[in-house]
């Protein structure tokens, strides 16, 4: 077959950019070369419209190791021991086929942690779905999470966290985006850049298939009413096989074998062996004969395109091969030399002998296209004016319940109840609090990690919506008594080549960069997932943080749940009464407009890093960040993991209970303390300057504010608990 | 006291087997499944996880591993063997136990905290234990108990019910049965009572950090009723 534009745009090629190929390389490629080309330049493996604004993020940090760049970041968490984590969406294929589609986004993050050397020790999550009311919401949630629990059940990685909303926009587009943390010893990381001449690259996992060809162009196209068709292209996930992968890997990886790995990802064998061949500046020759295939008289084209999972590319050092083999054959996975690295800075593709591709591998990675699209400036939108005939027919305790079971705000039990959350024996916090927890295994250390998104605050403004996402994270970490050290980002947005989803795109990631940089959050890794639009109707801009913290002695970690009725409860940072974009505004009010809660991100620094020094200080018993709600939805939530009442006062410089109880000012904690540290708690919170008053004190059983609310933990517990149990079994 | 944990492709409970057998005083080795002898133990474990990615049935593929036929001479001498969730599933496909592990009855993975009531303490696993109601935790997709109701009747009248899901006062009822198991069983032993299987995890349950530390009263035991 002679390739021709028609060809190319069928490759999700613009007709420009082929005939940037045709002149780079003096040439018209042939179809394998094509296949290299579309894959190596779409959107989802080069990044070129947001590469330039991803510039801009704050990598670098004194307890980073490995920003972005690799197959995941790395960050020291002291002695030698390192964190390896990585966000990555897999929301095309998900949608198409749910229960693979999500198994197979936790096979492929949890690959990019162990080639480098980690041993996983906790999944999460971050899932969104369309309108409860869509007649596909529930069969895709139901596969989603029995997907995601299938892979990291069968892995033995226990999910430990994660979060689930529920929006119109992602009606015809859900996003999975998974996130998995790691642990390695720092002296022992691998990485992906080849090096040394004639050195052997050895592939090994599973076998190659017809699957999943093209996924990676999928990723980055728009949905259409044929979607359906494009099922072929979604990979087919066996943990099991992983598992193997994994163990064997870890073994090989004990001595000093490996030069260089990479996972088989997106676009599979053809971005792994070119991006280690980029990285270390040399060329790759790949004899595709010997590459072990599933499916007979599979083509060069299908080979290098394919998607088939649980697939490893090692460059090995010389004399080395025999032994690695041993230990692959051990697992009962597949063991071939495929090729070597060469001197040429060329991809050469040979099959039954012929050379059927020969690119510099510059064309493929350095001179792929690079996009500055348009976009503007997003301006803040006019705040509304609320007055008191807004609230006059509303119950303090009925908008609660009502807020309680809304499906983003209710209790997530029926999904995590299916994941493994408690194997490899370290998970100190469940999935439920403000993060999860495991520890360091065979240390008094542990980690926190939690998983964030505000699709309705970026959506409003989107520069306020990036800050105000990593500011939530950093506080989930702080609530759980966490140094926050570092995060990753899953920015997923619609189409990058229409103005206004391009200008949240820059604008979230502005937020997100100027948060992290002022709080010392820097960004380690991440990905980009764009074209989240069906029929022309994209998603509400949602990057996703996932946001990992240290905890030096675990067993001063902070849970949610109140502790001891006589406690005294604190909120610290002040109280505004911000209604605009708050979830009371939107589903009580029904006001869908107006600004984002404004972040001050002086504020959230002192209060947090005041917080968690009343935490290591041992002052504080149990806290909460306070988040979609507002105080009594945090309050409520408190209870109902302390399984304890409050007695709350009126609190002072009230304006309105409606604006002080569901508003959802930023930086913002509770905290639960003994009445004897008081004086000493009030010294240290006054002379940091941190804003504070006290709100009530812990009760036997009902939360009560006098003459206004008076609610029982079982009334609270149905509103919250049952919600989502109820819709999956109707 | 010498104990073995096998490691079968898929196991992924062995670690955390080792690190409580370890913690209570266990010397404890690992064995690979492809290995032909046992070396010589006090107990042996078939740890949880999903061996061969509980393909084809959960267990029935381990339970024809190299390891197998060691394991079921062990037993043959009176050795204890231990199967907990996956090991169960196996123990169950060799034939060393009876009955059936069939998927829960919601058709979905559970995992939580669950109690259960030691319904026979005439034996080395439970003898003189110092409760008889435990919080242990369950992982499971497959933990539905099934038997034929012959069989049910030899192990009621052999005393083979083990465990069995209850609330926390210890009262066993359809209520507190998490997957539809079979008169509510979690656990259930052979004729002889060398060998147990279970579905619940004492393993993850091992100190106060973790969701409670039920599980070091069961490894406690354990211990002590094999010195």
């Amino acid at each position: 077959m002679i390739v021709n534009e028609k060809i190319a745009v069928d490759h999700g090629l613009k007709k420009s950019e082929f005939k940037e190929i045709c002149n780079l390389l003096k040439r018209v490629p042939n179809l394998t070369e094509l296949a290299l080309f579309s894959a190596m330049w779409n959107e989802h493996c080069s990044y070129k419209s947001s590469k330039l604004h991803l510039k801009k993020l704050p990598t670098a940090g004194k307890k980073v190791i490995q920003g972005p760049g690799e197959n995941a970041g790395v960050i020291d968490i002291g002695d030698e021991d390192a964190i390896v984590f990585k966000i990555e969406s897999h929301n095309h294929p998900s949608f198409i086929e749910p229960y693979q589609g999500a198994a197979t986004g936790v096979g492929g993050i949890m690959r990019d942690v162990f080639t480098m050397g980690a041993r996983p020790i906790a999944n999460l999550n971050s899932i969104h779905f369309g309108s409860t009311q869509h007649k596909k919401t529930k069969n895709l949630l139901r596969g989603v999470v029995q997907g995601i629990g299938g892979y990291g059940n069968c892995m033995g990685i226990p999910t430990v966290g994660g979060q689930t909303c529920f929006d119109e926009s992602y009606n015809g587009n859900i996003l999975v985006n998974a996130m998995t943390l790691g642990l390695v010893n720092k002296n022992k990381i691998f990485y992906s850049k080849a090096a040394g001449l004639n050195k052997p690259i050895i592939y090994v996992g599973s076998k190659t298939g017809r699957d999943g060809i093209h996924g990676a162009s999928m990723a980055s196209a728009i949905f259409d009413d044929q979607i359906e068709e494009k099922k072929p292209t979604v990979q087919v996930g066996d943990p099991f096989t992983e598992k193997l992968l994994l163990e064997a890997c870890l073994e090989l990886m004990a001595d000093d074998s490996i030069i260089a790995i990479q996972d088989m990802g997106a676009a599979g064998l053809t971005s792994s062996s070119i991006e280690m061949a980029s990285k270390g500046k040399l060329g790759i020759e790949l004899n595709l004969n010997k590459v072990p295939c599933r499916e007979l008289s599979m083509t060069p084209y299908e080979i290098m395109l394919s998607e088939s999972q649980e697939r490893m590319l090692i460059v090995l050092e010389n004399g080395k091969e025999e032994k690695a083999k041993k230990i692959f054959d051990k697992w009962n996975l597949d063991f071939a030399i495929i090729g070597k690295t060469t001197s040429t800075k060329k991809i050469e593709i040979y099959f039954e002998k012929n050379k059927v591709a020969d690119v510099p591998i510059e064309l493929l990675t350095n001179k792929a296209p690079e996009y500055n699209r348009k976009w503007k400036k997003t301006k803040l939108p006019t705040k509304n004016k609320f007055n008191k005939n807004d609230y006059k027919n509303l119950k303090i305790s009925d908008v609660l319940k009502k807020i309680l079971s809304n499906p983003n705000i209710c209790s997530k039990e029926w999904i995590w109840k299916q994941y493994d959350h408690t194997v490899m024996g370290d998970t100190i916090q469940r999935p439920g609090g403000d993060a999860g927890v495991v520890r360091v295994h065979g240390t008094s250390k542990a980690v926190a990690a939690s998983v964030d998104s505000s699709a309705d605050y970026c959506f409003s403004h989107p520069l306020t919506g990036g800050k105000q996402i990593v500011c939530e994270s950093w506080r989930n970490m702080i609530s759980v008594g966490a140094q926050p050290i570092a995060i990753t980002n899953c920015l997923n947005f619609g189409n990058p080549e229409k103005e206004k989803n391009m200008s949240e795109f820059v604008e979230c990631v502005e937020g997100i960069g100027e948060a992290s940089k002022y709080l010392n959050y820097p960004v380690v890794s991440g990905n980009v997932s764009f074209y989240n639009e069906t029929k022309n109707q994209g998603i509400k801009p949602t990057p996703s943080i996932g946001g990992v913290g240290l905890i030096k002695d675990y067993k001063k970690m902070i849970s949610m749940g109140l502790k001891k009725v006589g406690n005294l409860i604190l909120v610290i940072g002040k109280t505004e009464g911000h209604i605009d974009q708050s979830i009371f505004a939107r589903e009580i009010l029904n006001q869908k407009k107006g600004p984002p809660p404004e972040i001050n991100l002086f504020n959230e620094k002192n209060n947090g890093e005041t917080v968690l020094k009343l935490i290591t200080d041992g002052f504080i018993k149990s806290a909460h960040d306070i988040s979609v709600g507002g105080i009594l939805v945090a309050l409520a939530k408190m209870s109902i993991n302390g399984n304890k009442g409050i007695n709350i006062k009126k609190p002072q410089n009230l304006v309105n209970y409606f604006e002080y109880f569901f508003g959802e000012d930023q930086g913002r904690y509770i905290i639960e303390v003994e009445k004897n540290d008081m004086d000493k708690i009030k010294y240290i919170l006054e002379k940091n300057s941190v804003y504070f008053n006290e709100i009530g004190i812990i009760e036997e059983k009902n939360i009560v504010l006098k003459d206004k609310l008076n609610i029982t933990i079982d009334e609270l517990i149905k509103s919250n608990k049952t919600w989502l149990t109820n819709y999956m079994s109707k | 006291m010498n104990s073995s944990v096998i490691i079968f492709p898929g196991s992924n409970c062995d670690r955390d087997m080792d690190v409580a057998l370890k913690k209570f005083g266990f010397n404890n080795q690992m064995i690979w499944h492809n290995d032909v002898d046992l070396p010589k133990s006090d107990l042996v474990v078939l740890p949880g996880g999903f061996s061969y990615g509980d393909y084809l049935r959960c267990g029935s593929i381990a339970a024809k591993s190299k390891i197998i036929e060691s394991v079921i001479n062990f037993i043959n001498s009176g050795g204890l063997v231990l199967g907990i969730c996956n090991g169960f599933q196996i123990l169950i496909e060799t034939g060393s136990l009876p009955g059936a592990l069939l998927r829960n009855k919601y058709l979905e993975f559970i995992c939580k905290n669950v109690f259960v009531k030691i319904n026979n303490q005439k034996n080395s696993y439970f003898k003189s234990i110092k409760k008889d109601i435990l919080e242990l935790h369950i992982a499971h997709n497959e933990g539905n108990y099934f038997c034929t109701q012959d069989e049910i009747k030899q192990i009621e009248d052999n005393n083979q019910i083990a465990l069995c899901y209850s609330n926390e006062q210890g009262e066993i009822d359809e209520k507190y049965n998490p997957n539809g198991s079979l008169k509510n069983i979690a656990g259930i032993f052979n004729k002889k009572k060398n060998v147990l299987g279970m579905m619940p995890h004492p393993e993850r349950m091992i100190d106060k950090y973790l969701s409670g530390d039920d599980g070091s009263i069961f490894f406690e035991t354990l211990l002590n009723n094999i010195n």
